[in-house]
């Protein structure tokens, strides 16, 4: 199993479902330090599994530069063209309820969930 | 020498109600005092709800709490982090925050020095900015990123807050010093609440 875990978040990648998990504060200071989680992110996207779902109902916090390393990720998806992705957000998550749209702008084939 | 760019305002600087939280920029190395902004800008927004009680039997004033306290944490973090990637290393010139309560709006202020040589690139981006449709740029801005690795700015701290909050934004840059020169900035957040 894949797994980041740090005293402020938790990511990890559940084979069996295609699932990765976020959990926690992510407000790392810029793509450098990002580095590690979109490397996890893009070994998911490089098995080529039929659909993938990104799980973020534990995500408390995201900062902008953690938002651009999510968006990198779904581009990276929609260039696939064959995965469908699923995402879950949770609405009593404030900042989730208001950004998370923007990446089902990026791609539109995206389901957003919410809890 | 002052110049304005956006929607900059004062607000009231002699509102009662205000919150300023200070830094020494050169005291610490930023790395580990990166932390700090994420935790003074959840204390804020933390203090901060004591002025929007929320009631357990009433609903929908428990999530207007927990929205504005979202957003508070959200554009104050992005602020800080603002401030402290981008102040000139070589001035002791101290970053601040302070947060001022108005009926149906707060407003932010982040003051930080800038590198002189920075400042036109700064500005020119700050241009595009106030002129743009920030849903759209926001997107652009997104794909732009991608393609771009080895970008350490997203340049998206701004556009979440004008396109995810409604927030209006504006900037004051001014010269508090000369020779040597030192010339600070001052970022101005204005949310509806």
């Amino acid at each position: 199993m894949m797994e980041i875990k740090t005293d402020d978040y938790r990511i990890w990648y559940e084979p069996d479902t295609n699932a990765v998990y976020c959990q926690g504060s992510l407000r790392l200071s810029g793509m450098a330090e990002y580095a590690p989680i979109a490397e996890l992110l893009d070994e998911v996207v490089d098995r080529e599994p039929s659909q993938i779902v990104l799980d973020l109902q534990g995500l408390e916090f995201l900062n902008s530069s953690g938002i651009s390393m999510l968006s990198k990720f779904v581009i990276k998806v929609r260039h696939k063209k064959t995965i469908h992705t699923i995402v879950r957000g949770s609405k009593a998550i404030p900042w989730q309820g208001k950004s998370l749209k923007n990446l089902q702008r990026l791609m539109p084939s995206l389901t957003l969930e919410w809890e | 020498m002052t110049q304005i760019f956006g929607d900059y305002n004062e607000g009231q600087p002699d509102s009662p109600e205000f919150l300023i939280i200070g830094f020494s920029p050169s005291s610490v190395p930023l790395k580990q005092r990166w932390r700090n902004n994420g935790l003074s800008a959840d204390f804020m927004a933390d203090y901060l709800t004591t002025f929007f009680l929320g009631s357990e039997d009433n609903p929908a004033s428990m999530r207007r709490q927990a929205e504005i306290k979202g957003a508070v944490s959200f554009i104050a973090n992005e602020l800080l982090e603002n401030a402290m990637k981008f102040s000139d290393e070589t001035s002791s010139y101290p970053i601040s925050i302070q947060l001022q309560l108005h009926p149906e709006r707060l407003m932010f202020f982040t003051t930080n020095s800038i590198p002189t040589q920075k400042v036109k690139e700064f500005q020119g981006y700050l241009e595009e900015l106030v002129s743009c449709d920030p849903e759209e740029m926001y997107v652009r801005q997104l794909e732009k990123n991608a393609l771009d690795e080895m970008s350490t700015s997203s340049r998206l701290g701004y556009l979440t807050m004008m396109s995810d909050y409604m927030a209006r934004l504006g900037w004051k840059f001014e010269t508090v010093q000369k020779e040597p020169e030192v010339m600070t900035v001052t970022t101005m957040v204005e949310l509806p609440v």
